[in-house]
């Protein structure tokens, strides 16, 4: 179960229990849905944005504890920050999880969402961390769908 | 493998020689393989049979008057005869070669369809049914300006036959329906079913791919006026496939492709098509896939595969029963008549993660909704996890995904 763990550690269980920010925005000025069509997780993304920084980020849907789990730290991850920021951290962890940043030698941000570099093991499981932020960028650069596919 | 308990008085061990694939070990564990209702596994039979095609015996079929040709075409139509055998056709031309069940099923709903189905007829399908018989007639639906009607189903998974025989009538022009579920494993009384239909003079179109390998199947018998199935399903290579059809039918249907080997006569002003099979099989074929095929079903025939099914069938009901005493467990597809397939959900899991994690354990499932979202809108779930069953499964191997499944309610505990 060693390799096990570094998919399911106990952040991104506790995450996937208790998401943060699983919540609709009524009046967010941003939102955009994304799914992949291989397992059906379906997730929409709200913004707030507000002189360019996100002011608040939420997110509804359904999937497995990957995708739940970093739907729920990527919300925590971008609040607050600059549209900008929140680009580069969607690059970065975009480049982390296919193996095209490492996080021990390469300069980023990424912070405790460094967590998911673990999903790199699991090719299955990729798109189920990537779709969440995927959204995001859909939602800040006013795409309205997004597909894993 | 440790001796397992034989059930039946088959012999699985033995059997278990016979496939290859089975003896190596997946994340370090001895590999599990259910997920059978996916793509099932080939034996040492057929991979001789292809290795010995393709070494000595590969040209093109029906083209050559050379010694290869000869041979290549002889042992592709063996193969055909091999499946008109199995399946009980009255001739091997009712047996036309596709590369899977899916082509099959275009194929009659792109020729029947094209020639039968026009504006305000009527189509009935299942509430069941994988995505391979569903968007094909609605595809010749929207074409020909034709209706989609839907037999429902019941909490159990089981079709509802009143609702079916209501939906029948004089603008019926074609049934479509699976023989057994993919994703609930339900077997449907497909023989009431196609006399139902032949009544109102309806002609029946059956979805075998997952009846196939875990019942006997006789068209003649069902009445079936065209069954569909896939090689890679019953223990032969991808790429094959026949779909059946009443020489009555075939002979009024237009060809569903163009080119090679269909045809009798070509000149720019008109062509004059081929008999049967040829009429429906354009192009060149999947030779060694095909005669993987005919191979595969001369393996079957090698075996007591009534016992075979049997002792399968046993395998499922103890899935079963160890599954539904795990707490928080839910079988999805409760019907009395149930074949290989074990859907099924853990509460608070979503089946991605089950998936992994008896990945790692060396298990494979199916996680996902199987083609059929329509079946897991009807049971309000996203997805489920799959173990499907072949005759080379262990009751030991049944315990281990028991184990494993209880493994993944302590990790999301």
């Amino acid at each position: 179960m060693s390799e096990l763990n570094d998919l399911y550690q106990e952040v991104i269980l506790e995450h996937n229990k208790n998401p943060r920010n699983f919540r609709e925005i009524a009046d967010a000025n941003h939102q955009a849905d994304g799914h992949n069509p291989l397992c059906g997780d379906a997730l929409r993304v709200y913004i707030d944005l507000e002189d360019g920084k996100v002011k608040d980020v939420a997110f509804k849907g359904s999937g497995c504890a990957i995708s739940k789990a970093s739907a729920s730290m990527m919300t925590q991850a971008v609040k607050g920050k600059s549209k900008e920021e929140a680009e580069v951290l969607f690059e970065e962890f975009q480049k982390m999880v296919t193996g095209n940043l490492d996080i021990e030698t390469d300069e980023n941000h990424l912070g405790k969402l460094k967590i998911f570099a673990g999903v790199l093991e699991f090719p299955a499981r990729v798109k189920c961390a990537s779709l969440s932020w995927h959204t995001l960028h859909a939602a800040l650069n006013e795409e309205e769908t997004v597909s894993t596919e | 493998m440790t001796a397992v308990k034989q059930m039946s008085n088959f012999d699985v061990n033995k059997i278990r020689e016979d496939f290859p694939v089975l003896t190596q070990t997946v994340n370090g564990k001895p590999l599990v393989y259910l997920d059978n209702a996916a793509s099932s596994q080939v034996s040492n039979l057929v991979i001789e049979r292809g290795s010995k095609y393709l070494a000595e015996e590969h040209s093109n079929v029906h083209r050559g008057v050379h010694y290869l040709s000869q041979l290549a075409t002889n042992e592709y139509e063996k193969a055909r005869e091999n499946v008109r055998k199995f399946i009980n056709a009255k001739e091997s031309k009712e047996c036309i070669f596709v590369r899977g069940c899916t082509e099959g099923i275009n194929l009659v709903a792109n020729s029947y369809g094209r020639k039968f189905i026009n504006e305000g007829d009527e189509i009935i399908i299942s509430a069941m049914e994988h995505h391979s018989n569903i968007v094909p007639w609605q595809m010749i639906a929207e074409e020909r300006g034709a209706k989609i009607r839907v037999i429902p189903i019941n909490e159990n998974g089981e079709l509802v036959l009143d609702e079916y025989e209501n939906l029948l009538n004089e603008r019926t022009k074609i049934v479509a329906v699976a023989h057994v579920s993919n994703s609930l494993g339900t077997v449907n009384p497909i023989k009431e079913m196609i006399a139902t239909a032949h009544k109102f003079g309806v002609p029946v179109c059956i979805d075998g791919a997952q009846a196939v390998p875990h019942l006997r199947v006789d068209v003649q018998d069902l009445d079936a006026d065209f069954y569909a199935f896939s090689g890679h399903k019953m223990f032969a290579p991808t790429g094959s496939g026949v779909i059946y059809g009443k020489k009555e039918w075939l002979d009024k249907m237009p060809p569903y492709q163009g080119g090679g080997s269909m045809i009798r006569v070509v000149t720019f002003e008109k062509t004059t098509y081929a008999g049967l099979p040829e009429k429906f099989e354009a192009g060149t074929p999947a030779i060694a896939s095909q005669i993987g095929l005919g191979a595969a079903i001369d393996y079957l025939n090698s075996i007591d595969l009534d016992a075979a099914f049997a002792y399968e069938h046993e395998l499922l009901e103890y899935a079963t029963e160890k599954l539904s005493n795990i707490e928080g467990v839910k079988i999805i597809g409760t019907a009395k008549e149930k074949a290989s397939v074990l859907s099924f959900t853990i509460e608070n899991v979503h089946p991605h993660d089950i998936g992994t994690i008896l990945d790692q354990q060396g298990i494979a499932v199916r996680a996902g909704h199987h083609c059929a979202q329509p079946v897991m809108k009807f049971f309000d779930v996203p997805a489920t996890a799959r173990a499907s069953f072949a005759f080379y499964n262990t009751k030991e191997e049944v315990d281990k995904l028991a184990e494993a499944v209880q493994k993944v309610i302590e990790v999301f505990a």
